[in-house]
């Protein structure tokens, strides 16, 4: 492959499709196709990869950017740190406790193990009071302000119950659950077709991280999103596919921040 | 200069997601991943230097290590499996261009795929493909140059000579 003096290189041909080549380059490479018209059809093939990738992709750039990510990027915000004194103090703890448990930011390491049992204990929560006829909570809807004081006393802080019959749950109640050193509540709620998801609460240590983003565990069949937010650790868990479980701790979320 | 700045790079990021992962929810979590690592990771960013090459950087490790700890299954090489979970609007010729282009895009390995997509569809220069990826520019341009000819034999249903993986 070789034009005039300089010889052209098939680098120079990408560049060419990428529209990065100076005008001198550019001038060399067109001359010296019009002798090559089977690069040329190539060429032309590349750029409609280029094109085609924009056409399928480029809708993305004007999805609305789901929730969860606009709470990563929200919850993150309000350093009370300088942002590298605060960046620094985190990465050491996640240096040590590795992928797949993130968290948020600014979190004592003394609270790893614990955040790490959230979603467990949900999970095993809500496999023993889910396939439950006759006691499936013990306080049912229909005392629900008692449920939410009640509740609310025993975990020394205030609960709130979250209403998801926008995507066809029912509260169906909640009770007292005991979790490592502390109370922890399951409230229950069920679609039309007896389906169940259960909606963990316990206290949890922050330390300063104000809140985490949505985590994902699947435990078993059941698949938990857990997340923090103040000084309360939430756990959603089902046994329904992932995207459905995260609209509805969208949904709980939401009804929770108001 | 803080988590709104990286938040104005999330629909390039999650463009760039969709395209190497294919599957929506699984593009989204990665993204996520990234953001997270972004963030805790902040101090570590050059004041002055380009905050979207540094983004897409960690979004590369994070694709990585995600991949190999088998978390993400990227490739499936079957027939069969062409669907993305992405919408197409419909268009005769085009449509059935695009769908050529994504099973195409899918068999091609992650290296190459990595290198199309942040030249042909994020537009980085050649030089800020090399440093996301953290591969010298002369590899950027094999893996380049390969990864298109493959992705033009797939497309053009021809039988795909077998692609010698360049490290």
């Amino acid at each position: 492959m070789s034009y005039g003096s300089k010889p052209i290189r098939e680098d120079e041909l990408h560049a060419y499709v990428d529209g990065r080549l100076d005008d001198n380059r550019r001038q060399a490479v067109a001359e010296w196709l019009a002798a090559h018209p089977e690069d040329v059809v190539r060429l032309e093939s590349y750029r409609k990869q280029n094109a085609l990738m924009h056409s399928m992709f480029d809708a993305v750039l004007d999805e609305p950017v789901p929730s969860q990510l606009q709470v990563t990027a929200r919850r993150h915000r309000r350093p009370a740190l300088p942002w590298a004194a605060a960046a620094a103090v985190t990465w050491l703890v996640v240096g040590g406790a590795g992928g797949w448990l993130l968290h948020g930011y600014r979190m004592a390491q003394s609270e790893l193990p614990a955040l790490a049992t959230l979603p467990q204990r949900a999970a095993i929560a809500h496999v023993v009071y889910t396939p439950e006829v006759l006691h499936p909570v013990e306080v049912g809807v229909e005392q629900e302000a008692h449920l939410v004081n009640w509740l609310s006393k025993r975990l020394g802080t205030e609960v709130r119950v979250p209403h998801l019959q926008a995507i066809g749950y029912d509260l169906v109640g909640g009770r007292l659950l005991p979790d490592q050193d502390r109370p922890a509540a399951q409230f229950m709620y069920q679609d039309a077709g007896g389906r169940r998801l259960t909606l963990y609460v316990r206290t949890q240590e922050a330390h300063g991280a104000e809140a985490t983003a949505f985590r994902y565990s699947s435990q078993e069949k059941v698949a938990v999103f857990y997340w923090i937010d103040g000084s309360v650790g939430y756990a959603l868990s089902g046994e329904v596919d992932k995207a459905a479980l995260l609209r509805a701790a969208e949904l709980v979320y939401r009804d929770l921040n108001p | 200069m803080d988590a709104n700045d990286i938040a104005v790079h999330i629909p390039r990021l999650r463009r760039y997601a969709r395209a190497l992962v294919g599957d929506v929810t699984a593009a989204d979590d990665l993204v996520q991943d990234t953001m997270e690592r972004a963030l805790h990771k902040f101090s570590l960013w050059q004041r002055g230097s380009n905050l979207r090459a540094w983004l897409f950087t960690i979004m590369h490790n994070t694709f990585v290590n995600q991949v190999r700890a088998g978390r993400l299954t990227t490739i499936s090489m079957s027939e069969e499996s062409g669907h993305m979970d992405i919408e197409v609007t419909p268009g005769q010729e085009q449509q059935i261009q695009i769908r050529d282009l994504v099973s195409a895009l899918k068999r091609l390995p992650d290296e190459f795929r990595e290198v199309v997509l942040l030249v042909g569809l994020e537009q980085l220069s050649y030089e800020e493909t090399a440093r996301v990826l953290g591969i010298p520019m002369g590899t950027v341009m094999s893996r380049l140059a390969r990864g298109r000819e493959k992705l033009r034999v797939l497309m053009a249903g021809e039988p795909v000579p077998v692609l010698r993986r360049v490290k």
